[in-house]
Order: structure tokens, then sequence, then C-alpha cells
């Protein structure tokens, strides 16, 4: 029997000892989660973890706050703002840091990479502020899709960079000895190849300046302009144990869009194009 | 239908790298002609340049005696297939094959026309609806190859249009492609690394390395008379025998061995010159007794060949090899006698390498 | 067809990409600017604000005047100041390097000899914890912790007010919880990338699997280690998130560098002293970035 044991992969106490582990872990990690599937569909919510009277009163409720609803939309329309623009600024970026070699490209990439992660919100926060201010897009949409934009900027030209190195020059070069002009090439060939990378960082930023704190934070005064992250905080931190219902029903609406997006992302995930070459 | 001229042809990449090193070359019209040599000899950096790809650093190309060395590609009435067939996975295969067709503005009718007549020839009629993820490699290589037929160009280029398929569809397509060239007509230039492809496709062929060309010819030259150690070593499915020797009266002294002076280097060498002795395993063969131009050892290894046995034995301080037909083949460490065909046999100059 | 011998302007010259010069410099501009505009400006903006006295009303709003190192000097004698900064040094060495690194490593070590349904199962819910917002999150620790009702105090029978009595070490773990998916999967991907042979040739050996760990996994890791432990210093060096939590207190007890920031220059409006702080974090970003990578370099 103990001879039996010694081969196999896995001793009992190997066993029993990850058994315990993994079920710590996990009841560590999910705990606080279950209050966010259960209380937005409880009648009577509380602070703590019980079985839920079902309904969805929560969600009526929101409605009755002028602020709720609009929050999300507000949030929506960053968001997609945001990824948008990261494409638009970011592809033609790639594209060009993909295709022409210049001396130090690589270091060049590495350095901007590192230099946007020092150069952070929180250390940037006052000349972000001043700089919306004298550029008259304090309390602005645009303003804070530019600010999320530039910050997401650098991580979005380095992964679609190399995205597009995957994709083989033979492509475009096959098409310029056809006589191809460089419009008809982007156009015809690289655009819709790239597609699939461009719609992973359209989510990535999406789902970046969805959850955005402290931009929206700093720079929106109007509680009309305010994004679903910043209407969040103010619903539980003006105190008060009518809020709850609120706070359940919204924390709900604003977490789901995100969890989606992960799905549907890691679905994807592997940069497939539609197989031009096998193997 | 053109000849392409290419006139002391330079290309220097940033970083001093000389990938084509002042190149001469005249390819006729109709000809299917090989590059061969080994990674980073430079031809594919010359079929590049041909095809305007890349831009000489000096020297001029020339198709059909008009100067084209600053044309832009797509003006050259060229096409090529690149080692990975680059079609376009987001366009099916009609879409592939029609759209150079479309960049260079046929009409709707004419593209039709030409689609259809491509596809027949290379037998993809049942694949037009299909994407290029959905079909085999060597499918797509005759994709490939239709797409770059359909607009009728003067010249072919290929880069290793066969290295992505497996061995058995490489010899198939190899077959197919000898023959479509011949029906066609038009100039083909192709790129490889595998010199057994060179030999069985091209009607011309020249070996390059480290940018230069070696030797330009017909591949029957190459294999009986290569003119240089390089050349030598490189053609053939097996290693040929090249020998380090001295010219000792009027012989030449390879390790204990004594070979005669082949007939074409004899009156062109001197007493003591430092030598290759050089002969093909397949005109080595096994004698009955040792003598003069014999090689005399014992069996180290035999490969089995199939029709033929490659037979290494050591003689003498020197590993030569026979072949010996199927049947015949000697035990291990017996002793044998090889016999070079006096007339196959070749001298080369140890120092310069090139032929005596 | 014949060859049209001038050269057609439209099309890239020969040896060119399709892009040529002009087109590439277009096609990167916009990039280019906004790199300038919200990184490059701000990074230099800070440096200068630090060495003014510029708050945003009174006097030195209209007059600003450059008092070279004054505000670093008065930060140097703030106890506000060290208290922030001892702060902030312990909850990234208590909640990254401690925390997120080892567990997210531990993890990934034990979740690769698991089956494949246990260890997606896992995954996920230690993914959840990573991608909703950061807003939300924060609530459900703010209700977990909660001392009348949380759940916390449910399971444990206890009634403490943790965010209150423990914050430190409540932010601590609560963004343990929250970045430990991130070290799990970079180390997932680390140890998936180690060839299974090299992992076989030590088992048949007899290696047991601490010292495979120690001998073959950890060195094979070390450049995804050295990645890991830069990208979560300087996130969590830089954290922002547990000002939703307990908004920097009770008493300044977990007022990271970031909410001190915040508070000097946009709540005191003292915009020269809050960039002053904002420099140093700059300044230490930019120390923790050269130290891993120097690291990195040893021992290549």
């Amino acid at each position: 029997m103990a001879r039996k044991n010694k081969i196999l992969e896995k001793s009992l106490s190997e066993r029993v000892t990850t058994t315990i582990f993994i079920a710590l872990v996990v009841s560590f990690f999910m705990l606080p989660l279950l209050w966010l599937i259960l209380a937005p569909f409880d009648g009577a919510p509380s602070y703590r973890l019980k079985i839920p009277h079902f309904g969805l009163q929560n969600f009526e409720e929101m409605k009755l706050n002028p602020y709720a609803y609009r929050s999300l939309m507000n949030s929506a329309f960053f968001s997609a703002g945001t990824g948008l623009m990261v494409i638009l600024v970011g592809a033609p970026a790639s594209y060009v840091l993909s295709r022409v070699k210049f001396k130090g490209r690589d270091s060049f990439l590495y350095l901007l990479l590192l230099f946007s992660s020092i150069v952070t919100g929180s250390a940037a926060m006052v000349p972000l502020f001043l700089l919306a201010l004298r550029l008259n897009i304090l309390d602005t949409y645009h303003g804070v899709i530019l600010v999320l934009t530039g910050g997401l900027i650098p991580a979005a030209i380095f992964i679609l960079k190399d995205f597009t190195d995957s994709i083989p020059k033979s492509y475009e070069e096959s098409a310029q000895i056809f006589g191809a002009s460089s419009f008809r090439i982007l156009k015809d060939i690289v655009t819709p190849v790239i597609r699939p990378g461009l719609a992973v960082i359209f989510v990535w930023s999406f789902v970046q300046a969805w959850g955005n704190f402290l931009v929206p934070f700093i720079l929106i005064r109007d509680i009309n302009k305010q994004p679903g992250a910043v209407m969040m905080y103010s619903f539980y931190n003006e105190g008060g144990q009518a809020v709850i219902r609120l706070v359940a029903a919204f924390s709900f609406l604003y977490t789901i869009p995100v969890v989606l997006m992960y799905f549907y992302v890691n679905r994807k995930y592997g940069f497939r194009f539609y197989g031009g070459i096998k193997g | 239908m053109s000849v392409v001229k290419i006139e002391k042809i330079t290309k220097v990449f940033a970083g001093g790298v000389r990938a084509l090193d002042g190149l001469d070359l005249t390819i006729n019209d109709g000809e299917f002609f090989a590059l061969l040599g080994p990674s980073g000899c430079g031809k594919t950096t010359l079929l590049r340049t041909l095809g305007g790809l890349e831009a000489p650093t000096s020297g001029a190309i020339s198709i059909d005696e008009k100067d084209v060395t600053w044309v832009s590609p797509g003006a050259r009435n060229i096409a090529m297939v690149f080692q990975d067939y680059a079609l376009y996975p987001h366009m099916n295969v009609r879409d592939n094959i029609s759209y150079p067709l479309k960049v260079k503005k046929f009409s709707k009718e004419e593209i039709e026309k030409r689609v259809s007549h491509a596809a027949k020839a290379l037998s993809i009629e049942s694949l037009l609806e299909r994407r290029p993820g959905q079909i085999s490699g060597g499918q797509q290589q005759r994709v490939a190859v239709a797409r770059a037929m359909a607009c009728t160009p003067n010249l072919y280029l290929f880069d290793e249009p066969l290295s992505n398929l497996d061995a058995r569809l490489r010899l198939e397509a190899r077959t197919f492609l000898k023959q479509l060239q011949r029906e066609l007509g038009v100039t083909t230039i192709l790129v490889t690394h595998d010199q057994s492809e060179a030999l069985a496709l091209a009607d011309r062929m020249a070996v390059m390395d480290k940018g230069q060309i070696k030797q330009i010819g017909s591949p029957a030259e190459f294999f009986h008379r290569p003119q240089n150690t390089f050349v030598a070593a490189f053609i053939g499915s097996t290693p040929m025998n090249l020998l380090d020797g001295v010219i000792k009266s009027s012989a030449v002294q390879v390790g204990a061995n004594t070979f005669a002076i082949p007939a074409l280097a004899q009156g062109k060498v001197s007493e003591g010159q430092e030598v290759v002795f050089g002969v093909r395993p397949e005109y080595v063969t096994l004698s009955s007794a040792a003598g003069i131009g014999i090689a005399t050892g014992a069996v180290k290894v035999t490969e089995n060949l199939g029709t033929h046995y490659l037979v290494s034995a050591e003689c003498n301080g020197i590993l030569f090899r026979g072949t010996v037909p199927d049947g015949n083949e000697p035990k291990l460490g017996s002793i044998v006698h090889l016999t070079p065909e006096a007339s196959r046999t070749l001298l080369y100059d140890k120092t310069s390498g090139n032929l005596i | 067809m014949s060859i049209k011998t001038r050269s057609d302007s439209r099309a890239a010259k020969p040896g060119n990409s399709v892009l040529n010069g002009r087109a590439a410099a277009f096609f990167l501009s916009p990039a280019t600017i906004f790199i300038i505009i919200f990184l490059l400006v701000p990074a230099v903006w800070t440096l200068y604000l630090g060495i003014t006295d510029y708050k945003l009303t009174g006097f030195s709003a209209a007059n600003p005047q450059i008092i070279w190192f004054d505000n670093f000097q008065k930060a140097l004698h703030d106890p506000q100041f060290l208290s922030s900064l001892k702060v902030t040094l312990i909850f990234t060495l208590g909640s990254a390097i401690f925390g997120q690194a080892v567990v997210g490593f531990i993890l990934a070590w034990v979740l690769s000899n698991v089956s494949k349904r246990v260890r997606s199962t896992v995954e996920l819910i230690v993914i959840c914890a990573w991608i909703v917002p950061s807003s939300v999150v924060s609530f459900l620790w703010v209700a977990f912790l909660n001392g009348d009702q949380g759940t916390l105090n449910m399971l444990t029978g206890l009634n403490i007010q943790w965010l209150i009595k423990y914050p430190l070490v409540s932010i601590i773990i609560f963004n343990i919880w929250r970045g430990t998916a991130f070290s799990m999967l970079l180390f997932s991907a680390a140890i998936a990338s180690i060839p299974k042979s090299h992992i076989e040739v030590a088992r048949v050996a007899g290696a047991s699997k601490l010292q495979q760990l120690r001998h073959i996994i950890l060195p094979s890791a070390r450049s995804f280690i050295l990645t890991n432990l830069l990208l979560i210093s300087l996130w969590t060096f830089n954290d922002f998130g547990p000002y939703l939590l307990t908004g920097g207190g009770p008493g300044g007890k977990t007022e990271l560098l970031s909410i001190f920031v915040y508070n000097s220059a946009l709540r005191y409006l003292d915009f020269g002293y809050g960039s002053a702080i904002a420099a140093l974090m700059l300044m230490m970003n930019l120390a923790i970035s050269l130290i891993v990578i120097r690291a990195g370099k040893k021992n290549r």
C-alpha cells in the first residue's frame, strides 16, 4: 500500500495540504465578493452576508436617484471615448514603430513604458489638474477622455506593436509588388488583419477607464458629469443605512459590464487571425 | 518574356553588412533560373532587390533593356511568391487572386476571366470560396502561384516557395512547378537553399556565398565540374570526397594514397603544390585488388541509400567514400579497394579553392 | 503590359516600407503629442512646481516665487509627511512584496499541480477580486469589515471596528486581496514556460517538490519575478485606492503618499508643497525602477 503511494505523484499529506490551502484561499477571496451577488437582489440588504429575500426593488429604487443611472451613462461615454481615442492614436503609431526600424527603437519603447510607470496619476495629479485648468478642459467630458488616453497610450502602443510585429511583412510587400498604393495597402490589408488586436486594446482601455477613480475625481465637479466610479464612492461615503439599497443595486450594475468584457476578451484571447498561414 | 540584367549590384546594410558584392548576372528570356546558397549568402537579398523591395547601394538592374533600378516595385510588371505565401487571411481565395488585378484596374469581366484561367491551370477551382486558413499548405502554395499568374507578369520571383511544404508534397510541387514554367514560358527566378531542388528545376543556376556569386552555369555543369571547393561541397546529395593533397612526382599524394592527376589539370600544376582532390562517391567503385590510383582501407560506416550503399573507409589516413550496388555491401571492418573513375576526378588549388 | 520607367511618385520607392518618411511622421505625431502633453509635461511641471510656493488662492497664486528647496526642507521636518512616508513604505512592503508576490507565487505553484477544472475555478475567483472596479471593492470591504454588521465580525464572533482599530493592517490585507491575481497570472506564465522535461529530469533524479521549486522553478522564473516586483512595487507605492476605504484616516494612520499629495495640493490648495511631495514620489519611483533593473542585469 505504501509502495503504491510512493509511485503516485502525490502523497496523501500533499493532497491534504493542497486542499486545505486552496479552500482557505477560495474562502478568503470569495467572502467579500459574495455580497455583490446576494445583496443587490435582497429586499432588505445589510452590510453583512445573508440569505436574500429575492426581489428587484433595489434596482427600482435606484431610478429614484437622479444621478445613478446617469452616471452609468457617463461611465459608458468616458470609457467608449477613451477606447476609441486610444485606438485612433495608438494604432498608427504602433504600425510605424513595428515596420520602420531605427536605431534604438526597442530601448526607446522600453524606456517609454518605464516612463509611463514612473509618472503615475498620483504623482502627476497636480500638473494634470493645472493643465486641465489652463487648457479649459476642466469639468468636461473630453478633458477626462484625453487625460485617460494619455495615461494608457504607452502601454497600448507597446502591446499593439508587439501584435503588429506578428503580422508578416510579406502581406504588405506582396501588395507593393502588385502595385498597390500605400493608402490602399493600409486600407485593404493592414487594417483588416490588425482588427483583433484593435478590439482587445479597445476593450482593455474601456475597462481601465470604467474603473478609474482618480482622474474624474480630480477633474470633474459637475455631478451630472460624474461617472460611476466617483458616484459609487459618494453613495457610501455619505453614510446612513438607507443608502445600502442604492449601493447594492448600483454596484451590481456598475460591475457587470466589466466582468462581461473580461470574459469576452478571455475567450478571444490569443490574437488569432483568421488563418493566413497554417502551422 | 524578359531578359534580366544585373550589373555590379552592391548592397550594404546599416552596420556594414555587405549582403551583395558587385554582382553581374544575365538571365535569359524564358529561363528558369535558380539562386542557390546557404543561409545568409545574399540570395534572398538579391531577389528582393530585383523585386524592388530593397534598393541597391550601387549598381543597375534592367529588365528588357530598360533600367528599373529606381522604378517602384509595382511598376515593374513582375510577380513574387513569398516563402509564407502572403495570402490575405481576411479574403477568400478568389479575392486573393483577383486583388492584384483590382489594384491594376482591370475590368470585372477581365478579372473574372483571368481568375478562372489561373484557378484552372492550378487545379484550385473548388477552393475559390474558401479562406486561406481553411486550405492545406500545398493548396495555399498553389493559390499564391495562381495570384502571381493572374496578372501575366514579365518576370516571376519565387522566394523558397517549396520550403514550407512536407517532404513528399515538396517533390510533387517541384514537378508541378517545372511543368508550369515550361508552359508559361515566362522568365522565372527561384531562390532556394536546397541544392537538389535547384538542380532539378533550373535551366541555369548560380551559387552564392557571402554576397558573391561562386559559379553560374547549367545544373549539369555544377554537378560534373564545380568551379571551386565551395560549390563542390555544396552540390550533390552525397558529400563529395574533397581531400587535401600535394603534387609529388606527377601524381596527387593524398595521405599515403596516390592518385593520377586529372586530364584537364595536366600541365597546370607544379611539384609540391598544395591541392584538393575531388571525386563524387557515385563515381567511386570497389575493385578487387589494390593498385595505383586506388585507395585501400577498412570500412568504417555503410549507409543504405536504397539502390546503393555509401561506403566510408579509412584509407591510410584519409576518409574515402564510394558507392556499392545494393547487395554487394561490404562488412564493417573489412578491407576494401576504392577506385575513382579517372575522368570524373577534379583537382582544386588549395589556397584559392579554384578548379585547376 | 510594359514597364513604366518614370517612377510612380505615389507608390513607395524601392527599398522603402509602405510608409515614406513624411507619412511615418504623420502617423507618429498624435501619439507623440499625447505623450508629451500628458506624460512629459506633467513630469517636468511637477518638478518645477515643487520648487515654488504656488498656491491656488491668495497672494502666491498671482505671484508664485521660486523657493528652491524650501518645500523639501519643510517636508523633511513635517511629521505628517514622515508618517505618510513610513505608512507608504510599510504598505508597499507588506502588501506588494510580502503579500501579493508571495501569495501569488505560492498560488501559481500549487495550482500548476492540480486538475484543470480546479485551477480554472480558483483562478476565476481570484481574478474577480482584481477586475471588479475599485469603488465597488472598496465598499465590499467597508461592508465586510464593518464593526456592527460586517461579515468578518459575524464569522469570528468579534466586535472590532477593523478600519478604525487596525487601519493599516486592514488596507494591507485588502490590497493583497485586490492585487494577488496579477502576480498569480504572471507566475503561472513563468512556470508554464519551463519545459516539462526540466522538471521531469529532476523528478526522475529523486528531487522532492520543494527541491524542484528551489533548484529549477525559482531560477527559471527569475526575470518574471523581477518584472513582477518592479510593476507591483510601483503600482502599490503610488496607489490611491485605499482612499476609498479610509480616506487616509483615522488620524493619518493610512495616509499614503498619494493621499497626502491630494490633501496638500487639492484640498488645502498648497500646490507648491503638494508638488514637492509628488516630485519626491517621482524620484522614488525612478529609484525603485533602477534598483530592480540593476538587480536584473546582475547575474545575467
